[in-house]
């Protein structure tokens, strides 16, 4: 359990799905989620793989070729691919890995390794199905309450008839937000990430693979509200959105800056409420410049319309351009066939 | 920042290179981490050694090195020291400066047997 935000793992939850279940991927990670089996993954993992460090249950000795003995307890069946090819002498139940004293051979391992590559190359995976779609993915990221799902369920009713939009919702419970947003005809799915503090990208992918959002269509992942760690997490979007609403103080950028640095938009909303407030407006938008300078900020009211017309322009200017990229891939790709056809013709000619 | 998915993040790369590597156990936990990562040592040494319980790293000695931060400054044109993320420049003052160095959180080499 996490002691600075108090996320931990394991419990991810992605509604809909069917069973219960832990799968292990091609690359070792183990995976605990719930789905059902007529649904392709669209990242490579293999279900029938059963043994993966650390070893569990039974203790026994190895003695290695080279003379080292260890214990440690492992599970029998799967096999190991880890290269003992000593004998196995079962003595019932010991310290898992005790090491014979004097007998061990310590060795340095180069690394290089970041450490969220990981989320990094789930990251990519998505990013790489939302290009080859057109799908166009925000990722909204605020403190609880800031009017996120409002503003998604006012997003949704104005491009209504112009653009697909499907939604993927993190909370750390409930499915409420989700069924806002599929009050309004859209498609959603929840997430419920139980203890943890912010959606990550292998989660995403699962969600998505489920949701199928149609080509050229809007994506908006909805992340847990937390303005601490979603700032680190990749999950394969196109840009991260802050919302900060003018109930939240003009402090904000400069208390949480990573959040604000990793987001290309801000959308400070609530603005109607600005009459009843002490919020200096211009000296928030300074220090989230100040955090970054490239930030795009857009005021606006999910209540009352205000603004709504910036922000509706941002994306479809956004969707456009996704969706142009994604027929110059179809045209290079159809021209490649096509020459790829002529040379075909041309050898049996 | 969020030093619990991190020493998670770090057991995933241990896991991952156990199988590539063939160790068992491993001993010592190299990390590099750069003073503008945003994740603070103290509070990473504390995660680490509670994800790792009762995996191949527990009780493993975990040994941070350190980068020092640096930015470019578009007022002064030049590469300036930083000592934290959002810092200004320490030669002009401005809030112009683009982080350029010591964002780095890496897992660097491994002790293992
Ligand atoms: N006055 C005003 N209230 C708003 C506005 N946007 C949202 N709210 C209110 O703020 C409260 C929280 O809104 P939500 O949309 O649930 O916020 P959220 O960010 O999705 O919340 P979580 O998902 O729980 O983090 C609700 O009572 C909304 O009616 C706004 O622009 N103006
Ligand atoms: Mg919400
Ligand atoms: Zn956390
Ligand atoms: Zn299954
Ligand atoms: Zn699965
Ligand atoms: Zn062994
Ligand atoms: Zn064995
Ligand atoms: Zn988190
Ligand atoms: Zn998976
Ligand atoms: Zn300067």
């Amino acid at each position: 359990m996490c002691t600075v935000c108090g996320c931990g793992q394991g419990e991810t939850k992605i509604e809909g799905e069917s069973h219960e279940h832990t799968h292990v991927h091609e690359d070792g990670t183990v995976y605990s989620h719930s789905h059902g089996h007529e649904e392709e993954h669209h990242h490579p993992h293999d279900h029938d793989e059963a043994h993966a460090h650390p070893h569990e249950s039974q203790e026994h000795l190895h003695v290695h070729d080279d003379g080292t003995v260890h214990s440690h307890g492992h599970v029998h069946e799967g096999g190991h691919h880890h290269g003992h090819e000593g004998l196995d002498i079962h003595f019932g139940h010991g310290p898992a890995h005790a090491h014979a004293p004097g007998m061990s051979q310590a060795r340095m391992v180069q690394i290089e390794q970041d450490i969220l590559s990981k989320n990094d190359a789930y990251a990519g995976e998505n990013r790489r199905l939302f290009q080859e779609h057109g799908i166009f993915a925000v990722n909204l990221v605020s403190s609880p309450g800031s009017g996120k799902t409002t503003l998604l369920v006012r997003t949704i009713s104005a491009l209504k008839g112009r653009h697909p939009v499907a939604v993927v919702e993190g909370d750390q419970q409930t499915s409420n937000d989700a069924d806002r947003i599929r009050a309004t005809g859209a498609a959603a799915i929840q997430v419920n990430t139980g203890k943890g503090c912010h959606l990550d990208a292998h989660m995403v992918g699962h969600a998505v693979e489920r949701l199928k959002p149609a080509d050229n269509s809007l994506l908006m992942i909805e992340n847990v509200g937390n303005l601490v760690c979603p700032a680190a997490f990749d999950l394969g979007e196109a840009h991260k959105v802050a919302i900060l609403s003018t109930t939240e103080g003009e402090d904000k950028p400069l208390k949480y800056p990573d959040m604000f640095a990793a987001a290309d938009v801000m959308l400070l909303n609530k603005v109607d409420l600005l009459p009843h407030l002490q919020f200096n407006v211009p000296l928030c938008i300074e220090y989230a410049r100040r955090v970054n300078p490239n930030l795009r900020v857009i005021l606006i009211s999910a209540l009352s319309g205000e603004g709504m017309d910036e922000w509706l322009g941002w994306l479809e200017d956004n969707l456009k351009a996704a969706a142009a990229r994604r027929e110059e891939t179809v045209a290079q790709l159809r021209q490649r066939v096509a020459a790829l056809e002529a040379e075909v013709a041309r050898l049996k000619g | 920042m969020h030093e619990m998915s991190l020493a998670e993040g770090v057991l995933q790369v241990i896991e991952d290179y156990a199988r590539k590597e063939g160790y068992r156990r491993v001993k010592t936990v190299t990390l590099e981490i750069g003073r503008l990562s945003g994740a603070e040592p103290e509070a990473m040494r504390f995660c680490f050694d509670a994800v790792v319980r009762g995996t191949l790293a527990d009780g493993a000695a975990l040994e941070i090195v350190e980068t020092g931060g640096s930015g470019w400054c578009l007022a002064c044109g030049k590469t300036v020291p930083l000592e934290a993320r959002y810092d200004p420049c320490p030669d002009c003052g401005g809030y112009q400066v683009q982080a350029t160095g010591g964002m780095e959180m890496r897992v660097k080499e491994l002790e293992v047997e």
